[in-house]
């Protein structure tokens, strides 16, 4: 067909050809105005499409981006909050305990200081100082006797009075110096209970201090947050992405804790339900299996919730004490009870396995070898049948920070995904523009011939009517409408 | 900000629906079929010697096959279309130890008869016995069906028995194991290969698959592990 229509004018292909392109010049000289409105149109309308579509997608992503800051704010104000208190809680139980006493010990010191100081009062009744014995005895015993016996007698009777006086009178200073020796002994215990009493004082207002220190910063941060200051905003999405990464990990761990569970019951399972049937393409077994670690899960996230620890469900956070309890006890029993079922389930596996091993070995031909130590792989698979459950239930806390933290995530991958549309619309609107652009100068480099050829003729009539210029006003005005837009584009 | 409110909220829900898809991930996985395997033992002749053979054969199946899976051991024997060549069947128990109790039993049942084998057949009605193995192996209804033919292949018939009609194997993977080599067959290889093409000719017309299997180190390729 194609071929049939180039042949048209010759049977030669080239004069043919030839003849369709003269054709087709001549067509598109004739309709190059039109066109050059098509293109510019055509243009203009799909680059005002995508200008109006990005500035759309712009306002979205700006109302994303206040909800995004609405969620981090409320969330940093609501996690503030709660470390404000929980260091007001301590500061209270620091005073309560420690500074509660605090007029007790201050009897006890004021009680030690009283001791102490009658102790002292005590200890300064000085006795008379010994009188300067030595010299009297001495004088006397130099003074001469002159061979007289009853001179001699004498001063030997006063040398002694003397002597036993000095005597009695160190025995008396030796004495009193004890006696407040002692005094002091016994003001030491005193001074070491004051000692301690001042550093138990201390140790409990420097405690309060860091307490207080520690408010400080969370008030400012918390008057931070409720200002909505960016640093403020940038820490919160960075500890909500950090948040967002440990949880996911967490989960992940919890999750292959969650397969090992899965395959130490699936197989016991079956003894149960059969290994026969399915439900789709699973087999009964492996779906109870599964359920019972779900409903583990479940109970965990229950329990966790009852006991205040996580905050997943309003209804329960809400419940009154009385019924919270009955919950926890409730659901710690269900979580026991299949605790023990899966012990039990994981020992059952066991001896199946030992079973199947059993008859493989009897089939091979090989003598059944009874393993030894074969209790402890038993034990620990029970003991791990038993353990996993309560594991799996602890999966509440990381699953509620990562929903938590999800919701800041995801408000950012949106943004970026909303931005990057935003870009796109743009870029594609300014790549159409141009595109038509350049397909006009193309159309133009295709009829080029006849354009040349209108360009000599009106250079030459230009040369023979030099008055006629505004001939060619509309296509310099044309040309100058393009520049202008070309300008403004860029 | 009630869009972005319902965003949040689909968010949650793309949640718990990415949890419930991790759930029922292996709904998209194949259905588990269950197998049903028939094997047919020639005891003709000098065949009678490699029965040990066929007893490792059928330990290795017995160690395979899971529960739901069905199990057959028969005979060809002069006349093969006939249930008392059956020598054991069973179908595993749906619970793995009251399986482990049948296979034991099963294993028994085989060793007895391969032991008090002496003598083979005089004949060789190996048509027959695959016609017993199809209504076996159709009545099980189960999803992979295979039928392995421990024999030489060369059919000997009682006169008067007819057996030169097309067979319906719709379904069966048919494995000829351990096909020996006649002494005839020495004189002429073509022999053999005549003899495996008309049995492969017979099978794939009868819409079943054939394979030959004589390398019975490589068990592992007997049949399709679930």
């Amino acid at each position: 067909m194609f071929e049939q229509l180039l042949m048209i004018w010759s049977d030669s292909a080239a004069i043919s050809a030839a003849i369709w392109l003269v054709l087709l010049v001549t067509v598109l000289y004739l309709g190059r105005q039109q066109a050059h409105q098509l293109f510019a149109t055509l243009g203009q309308a799909i680059f005002n499409a995508m200008r109006l579509a990005a500035f759309s997608v712009r306002g979205l992503e700006q109302r994303l981006v206040q909800r995004n800051r609405d969620v981090l704010i409320a969330q940093g104000r609501i996690q503030a909050e709660k470390t404000i208190e929980r260091e007001f809680n301590r500061v209270s139980t620091l005073v309560e305990r420690d500074l509660g006493a605090y007029p007790k010990l201050h009897r006890k010191i004021a009680d030690a200081i009283e001791k102490i100081e009658t102790d002292y009062q005590a200890s300064t009744q000085n006795a008379p100082l010994p009188p300067a014995w030595s010299e009297v005895v001495e004088t006397i015993a130099a003074l001469p006797t002159n061979g007289d016996p009853a001179m001699n007698k004498i001063l030997n009777n006063i040398k002694d009075a003397i002597e036993e006086s000095h005597q009695q009178t160190l025995k008396a200073y030796q004495k009193t110096t004890l006696e407040r020796h002692r005094h002091l002994s016994t003001m030491q215990p005193q001074w070491r209970t004051l000692q301690s009493s001042m550093d138990n004082v201390k140790k409990t207002l420097d405690g309060l201090e860091e307490r207080t220190r520690t408010i400080d910063g969370q008030m400012q941060r918390y008057e931070a947050i409720r200002k909505g200051e960016d640093p403020a905003i940038n820490a919160l999405t960075s500890s909500s992405i950090t948040q967002f990464l440990i949880a996911g990990l967490v989960l992940v761990i919890a999750t292959l804790g969650g397969l090992i569970n899965f395959q130490l019951i699936a197989l016991p399972m079956s003894e149960m339900v059969g290994a026969t049937s399915t439900i789709g393409a699973m087999r009964t077994s492996d779906i109870a299996a599964l359920v019972i670690i779900l409903v583990e899960i479940a109970m965990g996230l229950f329990l966790l919730e009852s006991l205040r620890i996580t905050h997943l469900f309003p209804v329960i956070h809400s419940m009154d004490d009385r019924l919270r309890r009955r919950m926890i006890i409730i659901t710690l029993t269900i979580l026991s009870v299949l605790a023990t079922i899966e012990a039990s389930l994981a020992y059952m596996r066991d001896l199946l396995a030992l079973d199947r091993s059993a008859l493989q070995q009897s089939l091979a031909g090989v003598a059944v070898v009874e393993a030894q130590f074969r209790w402890i792989p038993s034990i620990g698979q029970m003991v791990m049948g038993f353990i996993l459950p309560f594991a799996l239930a602890f999966v509440a806390i990381p699953l509620e920070s990562f929903i938590h933290s999800l919701r800041t995530v995801l408000g950012l991958l949106m943004v970026g995904v909303l931005r990057t549309l935003r870009v796109t619309l743009r870029l594609v609107g300014s790549l159409s523009r141009y595109a038509c652009q350049i397909v006009t100068h193309l159309y133009d480099l295709i009829v080029m011939v006849p354009l040349g050829v209108e360009r000599l003729i009106k250079a030459r009539r230009a040369d023979h009517r030099p008055e006629d210029d505004w001939d060619d006003a509309p296509a310099m005005l044309e040309s100058k409408r393009i520049r202008n837009q070309s300008t403004a584009d860029v | 900000m009630r869009l972005l409110n319902t965003l949040t909220t689909r968010g949650r829900l793309a949640v718990a629906a990415l949890a419930v898809s991790l759930v029922l991930s292996g709904c998209g996985e194949p259905p588990i079929k269950s197998r049903a395997v028939y094997m047919l033992m020639d005891i003709s002749g000098t065949y009678t010697e490699q029965l040990d053979k066929a007893e490792k054969i059928m330990n290795y199946l017995l160690a395979t096959l899971n529960t739901g899976d069905s199990l057959a051991l028969a005979r060809i024997d002069s006349a093969s279309f006939n249930e008392e060549d059956i020598i054991v069947q069973a179908t595993f128990d749906a619970r793995p130890s009251a399986a482990n109790d049948q296979k034991r039993a099963f294993q028994k049942q085989m060793h007895d008869f391969i032991a008090s084998v002496n003598g083979g057949s005089a004949y060789t009605d190996v048509t027959g016995g695959v016609m017993q193995a199809v209504d076996y192996l159709n009545e099980t209804e189960a999803g992979e069906k295979y039928l392995l033919v421990f024999s030489d292949l060369a059919e000997d018939l009682p006169e008067g028995h007819i057996r030169d009609f097309p067979i319906d194997v719709a379904g069966i993977q048919v494995v000829a194991l351990n096909v020996t080599k006649l002494n005839r067959d020495n004189i002429d290889p073509r022999d053999y290969q005549t003899r495996l093409d008309a049995w492969q000719a017979r099978v794939v017309d009868g819409g079943g698959e054939w394979r030959v299997l004589n390398d019975l180190e490589r068990m592992d390729r007997l049949i399709a592990m679930n």
